[in-house]
C-alpha cells in the first residue's frame, strides 16, 4: 500500500524513533520475556532515542544499562534467547560490531544451523547506522552488506516510521535472530534533523510487516531505483527532479536485505528495463552487486541498463567536502538514472 | 620532590588544554545555535572535551619522550597536547582542513601524529592493543621506549583492555595503562557497570602493580607515573594506573545530561586541578605574575593555532579517494612471476 493511501486513514504522525519504541513497548507489555539491553538505553533513552521512555514504564530489570562489554552482553542475549527469552540488544553504533563479532556471526547466526535446528535464537540486535554528519570512519558506516552476507541473520532496514513499527513487531516475534539497523538521520532526533519523509502516519494498534516484502515507495515506468534506509528519501527526491524532465522513476525500498524480495524488483525491471541500485554501504561485494546479480540471473533479457550508486571502497572521511563526495546524494542518483535512461 | 621546571611544564600543558577546549567549544557551537544541529558549523560531528581531566595527561606525559608512544580514546585533546602533538595541524584536522594531521580524513576522534608518538581511536579500549604493540616493538629492538594507553573507567570492562593487560604482563612489556576515572561512561555511573570501585584492582588479576591516585592532583599523578614509566623503561613490565578525574561537562557537546544529578555537575566543576597545581607552583616560589605569563603564552599559542587552522583550505572532494593504501593497487596485472622454482621431492 502506498504511503499516500495510508495518510488518508490515519492522521497521527510519529518520528521513526517513536514508532520503533512503540513497537518495543507493545511487545514488552505483551510478553514478560522481552527485555532490552544496551549502553545508555535506560536513563538516556538511547543516544539516538531508540529506547526513549522505556525505563519509566518497565524499570531497570527490563531496560538494562550494561557495561561497555559488547561481547559479554550481546553474547548474553544469545544465551538468554536460547533459553527461550526474547532479548533485544542494542549496539550503539553498528561500527562497534567489531569488538563482538564472534558472538554475532559465529554464535547468534550459526547456532541454529550447527544444532541442526535443535536450538533457536529469537533475539533482535538493534544498531544505529549511517553517516551524513561528519562523524568519520569509525562512526558512520552502515555495514548493510556485511550482516546480509553472513548466513543466519535476518536483516531489517526501515526507512519510515510506519515501516519501523511494523518491522519491529515482526523482528521481536520472529524465532530467528534479526539484525535491525536504524539510520540515525531518519530517527527524528532533535540534534540531527531528519529529511522530510521518515515521519509518517502510524496506526496505534499492532501490525506486522512481513520480512521479504519490498515496498514500492513511488511508482514509475522509466527506471527502477532499488535502495534502502536514508537513501529511499534521497531517491524519492531524485525521482521528483527527474519527473520534471519527464523521466518517471520507480523507487523500491527493500526494507529487508535478508530475506531479499527479488520478485518485486524483477517485476519492476520487467516494466522499466533499467535498474539503478543505490546503497550507503561500500560498493564492492555488497548490496548493489547482489541486487544486480539477482536480477541478472533470472531477468537478464529485461535489463537494458544497469547503474550502481554506492560509497566507493574507502573508509568514510571526516571533512565535509570529502564525506559529501563519497556518500551518494540525490544528484548522484539523478545522474545515474539519467545515464541508465540515455543508455 | 618534583622539579619546579616539571611543575611548570605540567601547568603549561594543563592551561593550554583547558583554554584550547574552551576555544574549540566556541567554534563548535557556531552555527549550532539556537537549535543544536550536529552537522552544522565549522566543526561538525561529535566533540568530546576533557575539561577536568587534564591532570592525568599532564602528570603522565611529563615522563614521556617524543619517541615514546601514547594512545588516547575518543577524548584525546589533553593527552595530545601533553604528548606534544603539533597544535596547529591538530586544530586544522579538527576543522577538517587539508593541512590537518590527517588531511581532514580523521577528525577529532582520529588524530595521528607519528612524530609525537600519538594516536587515538573512537572505539572503546581499542587503543590498548596498539600500545602493547608499541611496547613489544621497543622490547624486541632492545630499546627503552615506553607506551602508554589512556582510557576511561568505562573502558575497563572491555575485552581489549583486559586482554592487553594480560599480554603486556606475560611478555613483561614496557606499557603503562592509564585509566581516567571521571565516574561516568556517558550516562552510566561507574557503580552501575562494575562492582569494582577502584579500577586499579583489575591489575591484581594479571599480577602487575595497580596504583590509584585518588584525586586529580597533577603532582601526585606525576609521582605515581614516575614509578610506573620508570618501571616500564627499566624492563620490569607494565603498570595499571588509575587517576580520579572529573567530567566538568557533558559526555559530548550537546549532551543534555538530564541523567546527571545537579550536585554531581557542581561538585565536578568546583574541583580545580589547575588551581591546585598553581598552589604547588606558588609553594615552589612562583609569583602570580609568572603564572599569568604562562597562561598568556598558552592563550597566544592556542589562538594562533585556531586562526591558522581556519585559514587552511578545505580538502578537495577527490582527496577522499586517496590514502586507502600507501601502495594503491594499480589495477589488474596478468603478468606471471618468473621465479625459477627448485623441484621439490614429491
Ligand atoms: C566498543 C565501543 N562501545 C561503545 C562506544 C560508545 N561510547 C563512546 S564513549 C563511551 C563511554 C566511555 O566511557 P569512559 O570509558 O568512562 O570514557 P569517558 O567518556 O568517560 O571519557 C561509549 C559507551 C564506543 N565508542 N566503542
Ligand atoms: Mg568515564
Amino acid at each position: 500500500m502506498a504511503q499516500e493511501e495510508r495518510r488518508q486513514v490515519i492522521d497521527r504522525e510519529l518520528t521513526m524513533s517513536r514508532a520503533m519504541v512503540e513497537a518495543i513497548a507493545h511487545e514488552m507489555r505483551a510478553d514478560d520475556e522481552v527485555f532490552y539491553m544496551g549502553e545508555d538505553v535506560a536513563d538516556y533513552g538511547g543516544i539516538f532515542d531508540s529506547t526513549e521512555g522505556l525505563l519509566e514504564e518497565f524499570g531497570r530489570d527490563r531496560v538494562m544499562d550494561v557495561p561497555i562489554s559488547e561481547t559479554a552482553y550481546l553474547g548474553a542475549a544469545v544465551g538468554a534467547a536460547q533459553e527461550g527469552m526474547r532479548p533485544v540488544a542494542e549496539l550503539m553504533f553498528v561500527d562497534f560490531f567489531g569488538v563482538a563479532m564472534d558472538q554475532i556471526y559465529n554464535q547468534m547466526a550459526k547456532n541454529t544451523y550447527m544444532s541442526g535446528g535443535a536450538v533457536n535464537v529469537p533475539m533482535v540486535l538493534t544498531a544505529a547506522v549511517g553517516g551524513t554528519y561528519n562523524d568519520a570512519a569509525q562512526h558512520s558506516q552502515t555495514l548493510y552488506g556485511t550482516f546480509a552476507h553472513l548466513p543466519g541473520m535476518k536483516v531489517v532496514v526501515p526507512s519510515t516510521a510506519y515501516d519501523a513499527k511494523g518491522l519491529m513487531h515482526n523482528a521481536i516475534q520472529d524465532d530467528d535472530p534479526v539484525v535491525y539497523l536504524f539510520h540515525k538521520r531518519l530517527m527524528g532526533i532533535g540534534w540531527m534533523p531528519a529529511p522530510d519523509g521518515p515521519k509518517t502516519p502510524v496506526p496505534e494498534e499492532e501490525y506486522t510487516i512481513p520480512f521479504g516484502s519490498a515496498d514500492v515507495k513511488r511508482e514509475g515506468d522509466d527506471a527502477t531505483v532499488v535502495t534502502l534506509g536514508l537513501h529511499v528519501h534521497r531517491a524519492l527526491e531524485a525521482a521528483d527532479a527527474l519527473a520534471e524532465d519527464g523521466i518517471d522513476a520507480e523507487v523500491i525500498d527493500l526494507r529487508t536485505l535478508v530475506p531479499l524480495d527479488t520478485e518485486t524488483i524483477r517485476e519492476s525491471v520487467a516494466k522499466t528495463g533499467r535498474l539503478v541500485v543505490v546503497d550507503e554501504d561500500y560498493r564492492s561485494y555488497g548490496v548493489t552487486g547482489e541486487v544486480i546479480a539477482s536480477v541478472a540471473e533470472d531477468g537478464l533479457a529485461d535489463l537494458e541498463a544497469v547503474e550502481r550508486v554506492a560509497v566507493p571502497d574507502v573508509p568514510l572521511p571526516y571533512a565535509r567536502p570529502m564525506e559529501n563526495e563519497v556518500v551518494p546524494d540525490s544528484d548522484d542518483i539523478e545522474s545515474a538514472v539519467r545515464s541508465a535512461y540515455d543508455a | 620532590m618534583v622539579l619546579v621546571s616539571e611543575l611548570r611544564e605540567m601547568y603549561e600543558d594543563m592551561v593550554t588544554a583547558r583554554y584550547y577546549e574552551e576555544r574549540l567549544q566556541e567554534e563548535y557551537l557556531e552555527g549550532k545555535q539556537p537549535a543544536f544541529d550536529i552537522s552544522a558549523g565549522p566543526i561538525p560531528g561529535e566533540l568530546h572535551l576533557a575539561a577536568g581531566q587534564e591532570a592525568a595527561a599532564a602528570g603522565v606525559c611529563r615522563h614521556l619522550r617524543d619517541d615514546d608512544t601514547a594512545t588516547a580514546p575518543h577524548r584525546p585533546h589533553h593527552v595530545a597536547i601533553a604528548k606534544g602533538v603539533d597544535l596547529k595541524r591538530m586544530t586544522a584536522e579538527i576543522f577538517g582542513r587539508e593541512n590537518g594531521l590527517s588531511s581532514g580524513k580523521g577528525g577529532h576522534m582520529h588524530l595521528f601524529d607519528p612524530d609525537a608518538g600519538f594516536a587515538c581511536s573512537g572505539i572503546i579500549a581499542q587503543g590498548c592493543p596498539p600500545a602493547v604493540g608499541a611496547g613489544l616493538a621497543a622490547k624486541k629492538r632492545n630499546e627503552d621506549g615506553v607506551a602508554v594507553a589512556f582510557l576511561g573507567e568505562g573502558a575497563i570492562s572491555q575485552g581489549a583492555f583486559l586482554e592487553s593487560l594480560n599480554l603486556a604482563a606475560v611478555q613483561r612489556l614496557p606499557v603503562v595503562f592509564v585509566v581516567e576515572d571521571n565516574d561516568w561512561a556517558i550516562s552510566m555511573p561507574k557503580g552501575r557497570v562494575t562492582d569494582v570501585a577502584d579500577g586499579s584492582q583489575r591489575a591484581a588479576g594479571f599480577d602487575m602493580p595497580g596504583v590509584r591516585v585518588d584525586y586529580d592532583d597533577a603532582t601526585a599523578v606525576y609521582d605515581a607515573a614516575r614509578e610506573a614509566v620508570g618501571r616500564a623503561r627499566a624492563g620490569n613490565g607494565p603498570t595499571l594506573l588509575e587517576v580520579q578525574v572529573h567530567r566538568r561537562m557533558g559526555h559530548f557537546m550537546g549532551d543534555p545530561e538530564s541523567y546527571r544529578p545537579e550536585e554531581d555537575v557542581e561538585a565536578a566543576q568546583a574541583r580545580d586541578s589547575i588551581e591546585r597545581l598553581a598552589e604547588d607552583l606558588r609553594g615552589a616560589g612562583l609569583e602570580d605574575d609568572d603564572l599569568e605569563a604562562i597562561r598568556e603564552d598558552a592563550r597566544e599559542r592556542v589562538d594562533e593555532a585556531i586562526e591558522w587552522a581556519k585559514e587552511q583550505p578545505e580538502p578537495e572532494p577527490d582527496a577522499a579517494h586517496e590514502d586507502v593504501f600507501v601502495n594503491p593497487p594499480s589495477g589488474v596485472t596478468t603478468e606471471e612471476p618468473t621465479h625459477e622454482l627448485a623441484g621439490g621431492d614429491d
